[in-house]
């Protein structure tokens, strides 16, 4: 019974992600889900940035804490950056967050990195599907609002 | 030839489709006086009247109304509507091009387009641009976004239906004085130095069919009138019902090739783009409205352009589009429901019949309009036999000296294709005229900008429409009442279409009269939209990038369709996230980058040579990289056309041109190394057999090629009698009439490993060579065998009158399912086995040659040559263009273009007149000295930098020194930026750690704001 309603509590909630994405992929790639009107759940809200590598790990630190569910970085693949390899450095970045994730008391998951090229509409579509269902089953985000920054 | 003094820098393009408005556009940019001559009351031609576009469904308005936009508002050309040219006399260089201005009765710089005129107008007649599916007045605007965006007055009407009567109703109703009855004609003389020739083609009339029941029957509607249907600014609202009796229909069936492939009106070729748009018209009915079930009755399905096969799987497994390969005999209507009967002949021969609600016929194009062409009359062209004019094929868009043609005045075809032969005839003209280039132009003069430094933020949020595709999901009104409410947002207005031509203008007054100081436009995706918006606000005295757009269609209502509430919640949020960084937004100025106007073009074949040639003869220098010993490429496999062009003869006479040429440095046995550097400024290493070649160009053409693909099936490798289309070709270039003996059968299997799940694409040109060939042999022995064995014939446009002769020389063609393949089997001689629906029965061919289509291969260094550029390539292999339909020959980034076969396979003629796209395309940026730099670029607060040099070994370009200074006797070291390096990509400021490093238009101060309000 408990658990049950745990169940139905977790399927009514609605996460938050906040997507930062890069210009010239992964940006391009949602651009295409919509021209493809390929539908994905609406939680994630985009901000456009020029790569990937200009995510400042404050950005996605500051969105943890201020209340989102989850945080996604799109780049372009390895080797197709538009600034030769700046989702390289967006990748580095997230492996040493990580560690701050950890001792925030935060669960890794809530963050992913991924590459999206400018032509895979389907691959962006089903990888909102998948994070917004994957926060989902994590729940809230435990720390939000509980820092003063 | 006139002599260098005489010469006229401007040019005549005639018509106003997106054919002529891309050749302007072009020439405008590259530094010529245009003047766009289009015979109705506005620019934009058919594909104004288009609801989507395939193969990505992108919103045709919103793709060209950009493109109008900055047509009306480029300073180099003046549009002259409502007119109609009589005569081009004089010799190529100095042109006198004679033309008729008809009266508008309104004066297009007072109009405001208020439509006042038109609502006291009492005189109805049928909408055109609506097909006759709806009425206008006899005061009216072509459409809602057209450009000019000013009324005109019909007075003549439409043969059954009067036009004006001088009421003069409008008259007292115009506020402003813009309506004079009493305007004459005018004759005008523009002095040109070249014409391009750009007048588009007919929409077939079906009337002439009577069997279809067109115009007899309600519900049978043409192609063009189902496109007005789906539009959201159409009759019917974007609404799917049926006109009979305005409810949705559930059973609508298209029908191919009506007034194509159909000897019976004369009309013996293929219209190219119908067998795709249909599938898109299916698609986008089934999208509107979930219940429609499509059906198509076709011939073929002729996907022979990039990612066509593609969407067609999609709208077959997705959409669930039902295609029947039939002919049809007749359409009856039932008369009590208007419901329509469709007689038809299956494939396997029976005759059946089936009941619609609607029928949409995919009618062709045409040249002819009631038995003529006025135009071609006028101007004495040379036709071909179907009335088209006539080019070669090694100079496809040249008609005479100084007069070049493109778009679907040559041959039908779709957008992208005459987009291509726009920028290649602009191309043909710079390099006509490039003695006088720059000589009557003038520059785009914007106001002063407005200091807006000290002023609190004054917002204006212009929320867009977008027709139904943001409207029809999201609810606009409330999101516009959402922006009222936020902090600072001092005005907010919503538009059907807000990049259209009208709302430019509001949005200039809005800025103007309420003070406004940042801008956003919540619409679609920046990504193709910014820079229009940016304009207006450069016109109203702004800095342009105190502006930011918010993405409501592409990344919300698009994806969330079927959610609209959530929608709605998200556009708010996403409106309220923008206005938080907005509020930061700065000034930028733009620094000014230097241009090194020579070109370097990779890959040595048709297209790269003709690039190469194109830009020299433009005058620039060019060098020319290729990795083989040789020139040409893939042309030195080809050793004849069906069309009868020399080709060694055109390899040669193209060779001897590129190496002649004092502007061309020819490297072969080399490739490029290294190259570094930005748009205008590139420096690049070939490695040449004798060592590495430093160049310094400005722009890079990328034309590698592709090659033909070696299958692993059907014994190919095994047995010698198995071959490819080339060896065969080749073969028989060498072959005489009595090599080839009575009875010697040749089978030819098309899509060998192609079309398939490994390589999913049509190389387009397999078909022909097939065709190409299959005549050949026949006319080295007609008593040869020749068995054709074929998925879809892609032998379109004018092509398919060499299907025909083939079928007419006794060439067999047999049509095979995809999942029935043809089978080969070696006995003692090869038997090919294959299924035929008609005989529904197992066919066995006893062959002595096997010939297998393989279709060609993209070349496998694509990818490295991709990441060395900067550029994508598809799934596929192939190079990725900025824009499939309207910036084929460009790459999203600056400076780089793409032509020829590593784009997507194409024939020689296309080849080449993309490779002069590509040209074309590139001399808009070495026609300027001075190219404007990144605007995003990073800088450094230098108060706040501690001079760790961390971003100095982050940054990828170079870009960041670090300088020591002295200031107020103290030694201090910080990063300074190097304003024509840096590209902003700010991987300096995710790693600066005392937040010195910041970039523009994505400072801290902007993003966070924008952070915090996300959650």
């Amino acid at each position: 019974m408990v658990e049950g309603t745990k169940e139905s509590k977790k399927s009514e909630f609605e996460p938050k992600i906040v997507g930062f994405l890069c210009n010239w992929c992964s940006y391009a790639g949602a651009d295409l889900a919509g021209t493809s009107r390929i539908q994905y759940p609406p939680n994630v809200r985009i901000i456009r940035v020029m790569c990937s590598g200009a995510v400042d790990s404050v950005y996605i630190l500051r969105a943890l804490l201020e209340g989102a569910d989850g945080v996604f970085i799109g780049g372009c693949h390895p080797g197709d950056c538009h600034y030769l390899d700046g989702n390289y450095k967006a990748r580095r970045r997230i492996v040493l967050l990580r560690d701050i994730l950890d001792a925030l008391g935060l669960e890794q998951e809530r963050v992913w990195i991924r590459w999206i090229s400018a032509s895979e509409g389907q691959q962006f579509a089903e990888t909102m599907k998948e994070m917004t269902e994957a926060i989902r089953k994590l729940g809230p985000n435990p720390i939000a609002k509980q820092w003063d920054i | 030839m006139v002599k260098k003094s005489e010469k006229i820098g401007a040019v005549a393009v005639i018509g106003g489709g997106i054919t002529g408005v891309q050749s302007a556009l072009d020439l405008a940019d590259m530094g010529f006086k245009v003047y766009l001559v289009e015979k109705s009351p506005a620019i934009g031609g058919v594909m104004a009247q288009l609801d989507k576009t395939f193969p990505t469904n992108d919103c045709s308005m919103c793709i060209l109304s950009p493109k109008l936009v900055d047509c009306s508002r480029h300073a180099n050309i003046e549009l002259l509507t409502n007119t109609e040219v009589q005569k081009i006399e004089g010799k190529p260089g100095n042109f006198v091009v004679k033309a008729l201005k008809k009266p508008r009765y309104v004066d297009i710089d007072k109009c405001t387009s208020c439509g006042s005129c038109e609502e006291v107008c009492p005189i109805k007649l049928p909408n055109l641009f609506e097909q006759g599916l709806s009425d206008r007045k006899a005061i009216y605007r072509l459409y809602p976004q057209a450009i000019p965006n000013a009324y005109v007055i019909d007075k003549e009407g439409d043969g059954k239906h009067r036009g004006c009567v001088d009421c003069m109703k409008c008259v007292e109703a115009c506020t402003v004085g813009a309506i004079n009855h009493d305007e004459k004609p005018k004759n005008l003389k523009l002095n040109v130095g070249a014409v391009i020739v750009a007048a588009g083609s007919q929409p077939f009339n079906p009337v002439i069919k009577p069997e279809l029941g067109y115009k007899k029957y309600k519900n049978v509607l043409t192609s063009i009138e189902f496109e007005r249907v789906l539009s959201a600014s159409g009759p019917f609202e974007g609404k799917i019902i049926r006109p009979s009796d305005k409810k949705s229909p559930k059973k609508i069936a298209w029908v191919h090739c009506v007034g194509s492939r159909d000897k019976s009106v004369e009309h013996e070729y293929c219209s190219s783009m119908c067998c795709m748009y249909t599938a898109k018209e299916a698609v986008i009915a089934k999208e509107h409205d979930a219940d429609v079930e499509p059906t198509v009755f076709y011939i073929d399905i002729r996907s022979f352009g990039k990612d066509f096969d593609k969407y067609i799987d999609r709208a077959k497994k997705e959409h669930g589009l039902r295609y029947v390969r039939s002919r049809i005999s007749e359409i009856l209507e039932d008369t009590k429901t208007k419901n329509l009967i469709i007689r038809y002949e299956d494939d396997s021969g029976e005759l059946k019949e089936e009941t619609f609600n609607l029928v949409v016929l995919s009618i062709g194009l045409c040249i002819v309009e009631e038995q003529r062409n006025e135009l071609i009359e006028r101007l004495g062209f040379e036709t071909n036999e179907f009335g088209f004019v006539y080019t070669s094929p090694d100079d496809p868009v040249v008609l005479r000296p100084g007069i070049f043609v493109a778009g679907s005045f040559l041959e039908p075809q779709a957008i992208p294709e005459s987009v291509m032969q726009a920028s290649a005839a602009a191309a043909n003209a710079a390099a006509l005229l490039k003695d006088v280039r720059g000589t009557l132009v003038k520059e785009k003069q914007y106001p002063v900008e407005r200091d807006v430094s000290g002023e609190k933020p004054q917002i204006g949020v212009f929320v867009c429409h977008c027709g139904i595709n943001i409207g029809g999901y999201v609810d606009v009104p409330a999101v516009v009442k959402f922006a009222e409410s936020l902090d600072d947002v001092a005005y907010v207005e919503a538009n059907l279409y807000t990049c259209s031509e009208d709302t430019q203008k509001k949005i200039v007054d809005a800025i103007k009269k309420h003070n406004l100081n940042r801008i956003i436009v919540a619409a679609c995706t920046p990504r193709t939209h910014e820079p229009l918006f940016q304009k207006s606000l450069r016109e109203a005295g702004l800095n342009p990038y105190l502006f930011e757009m918010t993405n409501i269609r592409e990344q919300c209502s698009w994806v969330h369709m079927d959610k609209p509430k959530d929608a709605t919640e998200k556009a708010k949020k996403l409106i309220a996230m923008t206005v938080a960084k907005t509020r930061f937004l700065q000034p930028i100025q733009e620094a000014e980058i230097p241009v090194t106007q020579k070109a370097l073009v990779i890959g040595g074949g048709i297209a790269g040579m003709t690039s190469a040639l194109s830009l020299a003869d433009q005058g620039y220098e060019t060098a020319l990289v290729e990795k083989e010993s040789m020139l040409g490429g893939y042309l030195n496999k080809v050793y004849y056309t069906v069309e009868g062009i020399d080709i060694s003869q055109l390899l040669r006479e193209t060779t001897e041109k590129v190496q002649k040429h004092h502007l061309i440095k020819v490297y072969t046995s080399s490739s490029l190394e290294s190259l570094n550097g930005y748009v205008g400024s590139y420096e690049s290493d070939i490695k040449t057999s004798k060592g590495i070649v430093k160049f310094s160009h400005g722009v890079v053409v990328v034309t590698v090629g592709a090659d033909e693909y070696k299958p692993n099936s059907y014994l190919y490798g095994k047995n010698s009698q198995a071959m490819t289309q080339s060896e065969l070709e080749k073969k028989l270039s060498e072959s005489q009439p009595e090599d080839i003996q009575d009875g010697e059968t040749f089978v030819m299997i098309q899509c060998v490993e192609s079309r398939d799940e490994k390589r999913p694409y049509c190389s387009r040109i397999c078909c022909m060579q097939a065709v190409k060939n299959a005549i050949k042999i026949k006319e080295l022995n007609p008593r040869a065998e020749v068995f054709v064995l074929y998925r879809d014939l892609m032998t379109y446009g004018f092509k398919e009158k060499f299907y025909k002769d083939a079928r007419e020389t006794g060439v067999m063609f047999l049509q095979y399912d995809v999942e029935k393949k043809p089978e080969v089997i070696l006995n003692d001689r090869l038997l090919v086995k294959t299924y035929e629906p008609m005989l529904d029965k197992k066919l066995e061919i006893p062959t002595d040659h096997l010939v297998l289509s393989t279709g060609l291969d993209p070349n496998k260094s694509n990818q490295d040559i991709g990441q060395m550029l900067k550029v994508p390539v598809n799934d596929d292999g192939f190079f990725l263009e900025a824009h499939v339909k309207l910036r084929p020959v460009d790459f999203s980034t600056r400076g780089v273009f793409v032509a020829g076969s590593c784009h997507t396979p194409k024939f020689i003629d296309e080849s080449i007149y993309q490779a002069q796209a590509a040209a074309a395309r590139a001399a808009t940026i070495l026609a300027q000295p001075k190219l404007t730099a990144e605007p995003n670029i990073a800088v450094v607060n230098e108060d706040l930098c501690s001079g760790c040099k961390m971003c100095i070994s982050i940054c990828p370009y170079n870009a960041i020194d670090s300088v020591e200074e002295t200031i107020n006797g103290k030694q201090v070291i910080h990063a300074k930026v190097n304003e024509g390096l840096c590209q902003g990509c700010g991987a300096c400021v995710g790693s600066c750690s005392s937040g010195a490093m910041q970039q523009r238009g994505f400072k801290d101060k902007q993003l966070i704001p924008m952070v915090d309000e996300t959650v």
